[in-house]
């Protein structure tokens, strides 16, 4: 037998490559298992088209609820494929001994996350050009003409899925086992959607409400989509009279920084009961 | 430590609170060499390999696996330790061959994924989802995992548990081939004869301790037990335990002149000595 004196690939490109191959590995395995596609591509879909034609007032400011919903299910669809989905994923995956079986070859550890994250952005990417496709096709929302506004949408995304994706990662610790796993991680996403102004309008929740909302992610996503899609004489109705983008931004970021911290010094490539 | 060495392990020890999974356990396992940790569930045989694998640390001891102290894994010391874990089910929705072609891409000079497929018996599963398998053809998806980066060592846990008597069969003669080609292994099993077919030297653990290190054929003294003779003699059944078989039955067959009517001669069976070694061994805690 040949005694490989070879050395194994190092550096951020080699871990780069492996973590693309990863990523393209995680998206195939995520479309070949129906569940996923139907429950987590899906059902903000099926929300768009229940809520959006049984909701029909109209909002202050004399917008249809549609309007304002659209941003909203935009941001339960981001969090669902970054937050949920990873949180469930890496801890049925850790229960099962993926992790395990990974963390006994010489991939890079940097590499699973890089897959995480090419899995992610395509789910988010998709999800975004499913739900604007079909609203568009509805006619439940306008769709912004001027750049600028395209400019938010593609910084609140991608601010939002940071933060989503690494809080998501540092929760996949909290689930005891990966069967428990969905039932924990769901209710948490259902009070935040909520809580965040999803299936109606933010300031229409108790004030005390509000300031639980706004401790969370959600909430700012969804708030950041409605200045892409709302005219800006609604910036007037929000809590704040104003889009805040300064705020938003800066509240995403440090949950993407308070999830990566939480997720480096929770992160483990075994389940308890495997030592 | 000289380079013939794969695996050395001295003094080991490994305790949960006041549970003491390893106590003070030695082993040496040499290059090329293919060596059964043999021992009943729960005597400390995975919480061995396990230390050995880079995945537990362990309460005292010293070990050195490939000239590493596991306790530090470095990825260049991954690529040379092929691991097959006791199985859970995992990529049900990739092929056979993605999964191996994908797991390739981790190690620096792996074995042609074909190659692989082939040897491990899966060639007609390559393009099967790795759900629609069965246990047997799920086991070696596994050890085609454990030895794609063509690893100098590999750790088995446990290979066979729950195969049918032709996959067993199948499964030993897929190890006794990467054993030819230079592959050090170490195997755990509580299938006696799982060691007997693999194994050039087998230990036994009871109780967290290595109570014997020997041969298959010389384990417990087997090769030079009492053995025991019996025959036909005038007044029915008869039997002798002896240490001289040979020289018992020359004096029969002279008492007989020749043929000695109903004879056996009978060595214990590894079964025999390994249980009253592992009973001995439960006596001494």
């Amino acid at each position: 037998m040949a005694t490989t004196a070879a050395t194994v690939g190092r550096g951020p490109v080699h871990a780069a490559r492996i973590g693309w191959e990863r990523g393209k590995l995680e998206v195939k395995e995520f479309f070949r298992q129906r569940e996923s596609v139907v429950f987590t591509l899906a059902f903000p879909v099926i929300l768009l088209l229940i809520f959006s034609s049984v909701l029909t007032y109209k909002i202050p400011g004399n917008i249809p609820f549609s309007q304002y919903f659209v941003p909203g299910v935009l941001a339960v669809g981001l969090f669902g494929v970054s937050f949920q989905t990873l949180a469930i994923q890496i801890s049925i995956e850790r229960d099962k001994g993926i992790l395990k079986r990974l963390e006994g070859t010489p991939m890079p550890p940097a590499a699973y996350f890089l897959g995480k994250i090419v899995m992610v952005l395509t789910m988010v990417v998709l999800e975004s050009i499913l739900l604007l496709a079909i609203a568009a096709a509805l006619g439940k929302v306008t769709l912004p003409s001027d750049w600028h506004r395209w400019v938010t949408f593609i910084w609140v995304t991608v601010a939002g899925t940071a933060a989503g994706s690494l809080l998501g990662i540092a929760f996949s610790s909290v689930p005891r086992t990966g069967k428990s796993a969905p039932a924990t991680i769901t209710p948490i996403a259902l009070v935040l959607q909520f809580l965040s102004g999803v299936y109606f309008v933010f300031t229409d929740l108790p004030g005390w409400l509000q300031h639980v909302g706004a401790l969370f992610p959600l909430k700012w996503i969804a708030q950041g989509y409605r200045s892409v899609f709302l005219p800006d004489s609604f910036a007037q109705q929000e809590a704040a009279h104003s889009w805040e983008h300064g705020r938003l931004a800066l509240i995403l970021v440090l949950w993407a920084i308070g999830g990566l911290v939480l997720a480096t010094r929770t992160f483990r490539w075994r389940a308890a009961k495997d030592g | 430590m000289t380079d013939d060495v794969a695996i050395r392990v001295r003094g080991l020890q490994k305790t949960y609170g006041d549970h003491v999974a390893v106590g003070g356990l030695d082993l040496d396992v040499l290059r090329g060499e293919c060596f059964a940790l043999l021992g009943p569930n729960g005597a400390g045989k995975t919480t061995t390999v396990e230390i050995l694998e880079g995945y537990r640390p362990r309460t005292a001891g010293e070990v050195t696996v490939l000239g590493l102290d596991p306790k530090h894994p470095t990825r260049d010391w991954r690529a040379r330790v092929g691991i097959v874990l006791q199985s859970t089910g995992e990529f049900e929705a990739l092929t056979v061959r993605e999964v191996i072609s994908h797991f390739a891409r981790y190690y620096p000079a792996p074995r042609d994924p074909a190659e692989v497929i082939e040897a491990v018996g899966l060639a007609g599963k390559a393009t099967a989802r790795a759900g629609t398998l069965s246990g047997g053809q799920r086991r070696r998806l596994d050890v085609a995992l454990g030895v794609i980066g063509r690893p100098e060592l590999l750790f088995l846990d446990e290979p066979t548990t729950g195969f049918d008597p032709e996959a067993r069969q199948e499964f030993w003669e897929l190890i006794r081939r990467l054993s030819a080609e230079g592959t050090t292994i170490l195997l755990t099993t509580h299938y006696l004869y799982e060691a007997e077919a693999l194994a050039n030297r087998v230990g036994v653990i009871s109780n967290g301790r290595m109570i014997e290190v020997a041969t298959p054929a010389t384990l417990g003294g087997r090769a030079t037990a009492a053995t025991v003779v019996g025959w036909d003699g005038p007044a029915g059944r008869q039997s002798l335990s002896t240490d001289t078989p040979t020289a018992q039955v020359a004096k029969l067959s002279a008492e007989f002149g020749g043929e000695v009517p109903g004879l056996t001669v009978t060595r214990p069976t590894l079964e025999d000595i390994y249980l009253s070694m592992i009973n001995a061994g439960k006596g001494e805690q």
